[in-house]
């Protein structure tokens, strides 16, 4: 266990190092970077200009400023450009809603992905699968910039049934957090239900035609007893990682769209908009955030696979 | 009781597939006294294996069409509903495979897996007594350090090992018959020893009919009282161990004993072999299934032979070869032993 | 000259390294797969390698052919020391060494032809392309038992056996002079393995091959080697004529793996545990 946990230490670290390498590079090299420029507005003056690239180190090497806005980061001292807030006060103020969004979103795609799968697979071959593999064919190919304002038109303009978007955090009032987040937990279930129900069906179709499996049935188990306690069992341990991975990613930053679309302030927002602005400080901040979570939540997936396989040992190689 | 304790008469099994319908089983019948060890020998596509998980139901599917009939003790079970079947799977039938690499559940711990199998049919014992039992069972079937093991995962065991613990599993409700579906043929020689030894031991001290399914005449030789000999989904020839080791009255019989090699005699200077491949079960040819591959195939094999005694004095040793006893004796006898045909 | 070795393996050692540490890995301790074994196979005769799973048997075969890298020792082919070449100056030996695989369900790609399979060889060492290769890779499928009107066929249509003969056919297609088989017939039904069995014989004695018989069954290897040895967690325990090391063994190993193979008649097997029962 000492060893797993050095290593990924190690490796947090390494990742950190090159994801903010790259992200200070592609920023860098793109055109139409001049942020004392952008700072300084429309009406700027040389001279305005200048003081603010001499105040913020514009004019440093690539790699000066390369050190000073690591080393920002680290005392905490990162600001966007304009307005000159920090960067890490943004990033926690925007985590309850990000949370709040993906984990809700989580558990309905988990929970639905899964049981969709669950059936099919126990089913297949039926109408029931087909119909079933169809939606959650349909659900993975929709993107979610189409869903988010067809339901936006639909839910909350056509029929009000749902509120227009915005986060109300939870401490407020959880019954409008709750009708405030329903139809983006939903926008963002749709693709991962579809993704989930595909693979549990697929790995429990493999399952099923194993030896153990065989044995169970020979024994004299129930059918329930024999999906329930070696197929399914064995099934969900590759949904383990697939779903640390997913999770990861999303709370880095794949809801962007989604908090975009429905104006959820959480952290994508804000990268979003950071984009838009073409400010680095920010972008940096929620990409090392990002990293950082992933490196975590893949840990974390790591442990849990080898509690559920007994034949895996942490830290090593299949051998 | 008297009569046989496993009685089978006349078992179909097709498969509705793509191509057609597969009849793996076309009319097997044969009988299992208590104590007694029944071999089915075959290769691939002789039905063997599906004939004994037919027995215990585990062939029963949608594109399956099972008939014909299966007695335990008196009692019918073919039309035995599933409920039925499946409290009698491990309980009064008992079954073991053929690799125990792969038959035991990778994410549970052995003994637990063996509590689970007891636990599903005596719901009133406690999961201590049944871990006790479990102890017990692994020294019956000679796994040392019985109280550690129980609580290995199935990866830490050897092959052997697995193996012995699978015939604990099979053990633990005292079933009246046990099915071994090529037991050895995924291990070393000399753990098949050991496992060949236990199954006999087995056999000897609780009486246990056992139904061997191999294609290994050698383990035939060690382990078995009777013999059947599947080709094609039928059984072409039945009789006791010695009937079918020294007077046996199919070519097919002929073939296997005289492609067996011998490490007690000289070595001949080829190999006799049978030529030709297995049938494929959708292009059966007409009458005898073995007609392709007989060198001594005549006029009336087109005609399928019925399986019945032909010796006046061996009765219940049966055949499907339409050869008269006397011919049968010359053509077996291929440069000083039994065999199909002369090397080319 | 005739008799002169084609294949001499002195000392040979594969270990793998066991490697534990925190964060640097360490060398700890070694798995000795190939612990010092020396074998010679004379030109044109059978050596066969007896041993159960674990003993190292599959493990030396690649180490032999290079495929894996010794940890140390001597294999010389014809001669030449191969022990430790790299990869490019392996590549012209390749054809004169090739290898049966066990699985004939896996060793041939499912989806080529097997013309394509058989003639790989040929078209990858540059022997021969066009209307040539075809003509070569039909002769090779003739002698090995399989029509010509199979070269367009698929792995899938055919039998394990046939599919076997079609490895064959492929190891054969480079002209080889050494041909390493391992458990070639293990994974086929009984009565096909006496025809496999008879068709390597039948080669051999055609094109003058020299064979490395790897084998779990010692009745098979038996048949079909000239000299047997005996493998066992990683050494050779036992060397001789075939006959010798099956009638007469010296080492208590090859004593226990040959009173373990079950004999094949009842009443001399009741006698052997009638036997073991009062003695034991």
């Amino acid at each position: 266990m000492a060893r797993f946990i050095a290593r990924r230490l190690v490796g947090m670290v390494a990742v950190l190092f090159a994801v903010s390498l790259i992200v200070f590079v592609v920023f860098t090299v793109l055109p139409n970077t001049n942020p004392a420029q952008l700072l300084a507005g429309k009406n700027a003056t040389p001279t305005l200009v200048k003081s603010i690239e001499d105040e913020w180190g514009f004019n440093d090497s690539l790699p000066e400023q390369y050190l000073t806005m690591m080393k920002k980061i680290f005392t905490g001292e990162l600001t966007s450009y304009k307005p000159r807030i920090p960067v890490d006060e943004q990033i926690v103020d925007g985590i309850p809603a990000t949370f709040s969004l993906t984990i809700g979103a989580a558990v309905i795609w988990l929970f639905f992905g899964l049981l969709l799968g669950y059936i099919s697979a126990l089913r297949a071959g039926s109408w029931i699968d087909r119909l079933l593999t169809g939606f959650s064919i349909a659900g993975i190919s929709i993107p979610v910039f189409l869903i988010a304002p067809v339901f936006l038109y639909l839910f909350t303009y056509k029929f009000e049934i749902f509120p227009n978007a915005q986060y109300v955090p939870l401490s407020d009032d959880p019954g409008e957090w709750f009708m405030h987040l329903f139809l983006p937990w939903i926008t963002l279930a749709i693709l991962s239900i579809g993704f989930y129900n595909r693979v549990l069906r697929s790995n429990m179709l493999d399952v099923m035609n194993e030896d153990y499996v065989r044995t169970a049935r020979a024994k004299g188990l129930s059918e329930r007893q024999v999906m329930t306690r070696h197929v399914l069992r064995n099934s969900l341990i590759p949904i383990v990682t697939l779903f640390g991975l997913d999770f990861g990613a999303t709370i880095a930053g794949t809801a962007i769209i989604t908090e975009t679309f429905y104006s959820i302030e959480g952290v994508g927002l804000y990268a979003a908009e950071a984009v838009q602005k073409f400010e680095l400080p920010p972008i940096m901040g929620v990409a090392m955030y990002g990293a950082f979570f992933v490196v975590i939540v893949n840990a974390i997936v790591d442990i849990a696979y080898a509690y559920l396989d007994p034949r895996v040992r942490l830290g090593e190689a299949a051998s | 009781m008297s009569g046989p304790l496993l009685s089978v008469r006349d078992l179909r099994v097709g498969f509705g597939t793509e191509a057609g319908l597969v009849q793996a089983v076309d009319g097997v019948s044969f009988d299992l006294r208590p104590g007694e060890v029944l071999a089915i020998v075959g290769e691939s596509g002789s039905g063997k294996s599906v004939t004994a998980q037919t027995l215990i139901g585990l062939t029963r599917s949608k594109n399956a069409r099972i008939e014909g009939s299966v007695k335990l003790g008196g009692e019918e079970l073919i039309e035995a509903s599933d409920a039925a079947m499946r409290q009698l799977r491990g309980e009064r039938i008992a079954m073991i495979f053929q690799d125990p690499m792969t038959s035991f559940n990778p994410v549970y711990r052995l003994g637990n897996q063996i509590v689970e199998a007891i636990r599903a049919h005596r719901r009133d014992v406690g999961k201590q007594q049944a871990r006790a039992r479990v102890v017990e069972l692994f020294e019956a079937v000679g796994i040392p350090n019985p109280e550690r093991r129980v609580d290995d995962y199935p990866h830490e065991f050897s092959g052997g090992m697995r193996q012995r613990a699978m015939i604990a599993m099979a053990l633990a409700l005292e079933p009246e018959v046990l099915i071994a579906d090529e037991p050895t043929t995924a291990l070393d020689v000399t753990i098949q020893a050991q496992i060949l030894a236990l199954l006999e031991e087995l056999n000897r001290k609780r009486n246990l009919a056992t139904i061997l399914i191999t294609h290994d005449l050698g383990v035939v030789a060690e382990a078995a009282d009777r013999v059947l000999v599947m080709y094609a989904g039928k059984v072409v020839e039945e009789g006791t161990l010695d009937e079918i080791f020294y007077d046996p009255q199919h070519p097919y019989t002929w073939g296997l004993l005289g492609s067996l090699t011998r490490l007690d005699k000289p070595r001949p200077v080829r190999l006799p072999q049978i030529s030709g491949s297995p049938p494929s079960l959708l292009a059966l040819p007409d009458g005898c299934a073995f007609r392709p591959r007989c060198p001594h195939e005549f006029a009336k094999c087109r005609e399928l032979p019925e399986l019945t005694e032909r010796l006046t004095d061996a009765p219940r040793h049966c055949d499907r070869c339409w050869l008269g006893p006397e011919e049968k004796r010359a053509k077996r006898q291929v440069e000083g032993q039994i065999g199909l045909e002369a090397p080319a | 000259m005739a008799t002169e070795a084609l294949l001499e393996v002195t000392d040979l050692v594969k270990h793998f390294p066991v490697k534990r540490g925190i964060l640097i890995d360490r060398e700890v301790d070694q798995v000795r797969a190939v612990d010092g074994i020396s074998l010679s196979i004379p030109r044109g005769q059978t050596l066969g390698l007896v041993g159960e799973s674990g003993s190292g048997k599959s493990t030396a075969c690649r180490t032999v052919l290079q495929l894996i890298k010794p940890t140390s020792g001597s294999v010389k082919f014809d001669g030449q020391e191969i022990a430790g070449l790299s990869r490019r100056q392996m590549r012209p030996l390749r054809r004169e060494m090739q290898m049966i695989f066990q699985d004939p369900y896996a060793s041939l790609n499912p989806r080529k032809r097997i013309g394509q399979i058989v003639g790989d060889p040929l078209r990858r060492q540059g022997v021969a392309k066009g209307s040539e290769l075809r003509r070569r890779v039909s002769e090779l499928l003739d002698r090995v038992g399989l029509q010509a009107e199979h070269y367009n066929r698929f792995p899938h249509e055919f039998s394990g056996g046939q599919r076997q003969r079609i490895g064959i056919a492929r190891a054969l297609a480079l002209q080889p002079k050494l041909v390493i088989a391992d458990e070639p017939v293990s994974a086929l039904d009984v009565s096909i393995q006496a025809q496999i069995i008879n068709l390597l014989d039948d080669l051999q004695d055609e094109l003058g091959l020299t064979y490395l018989f790897v084998a779990h069954d010692i009745g098979v290897v038996r048949h079909i080697s000239d000299r047997i040895a005996v493998m066992h967690d990683g050494k050779i325990v036992e060397e001789g004529s075939a006959d010798q090391v099956c009638e007469r063994p010296v080492d208590p190993y090859t004593k226990k793996l040959l009173a373990a193979v079950p004999i094949p008649d009842p009443r001399e097997s009741r006698e052997r545990r009638a036997g073991a029962a009062a003695g034991g």
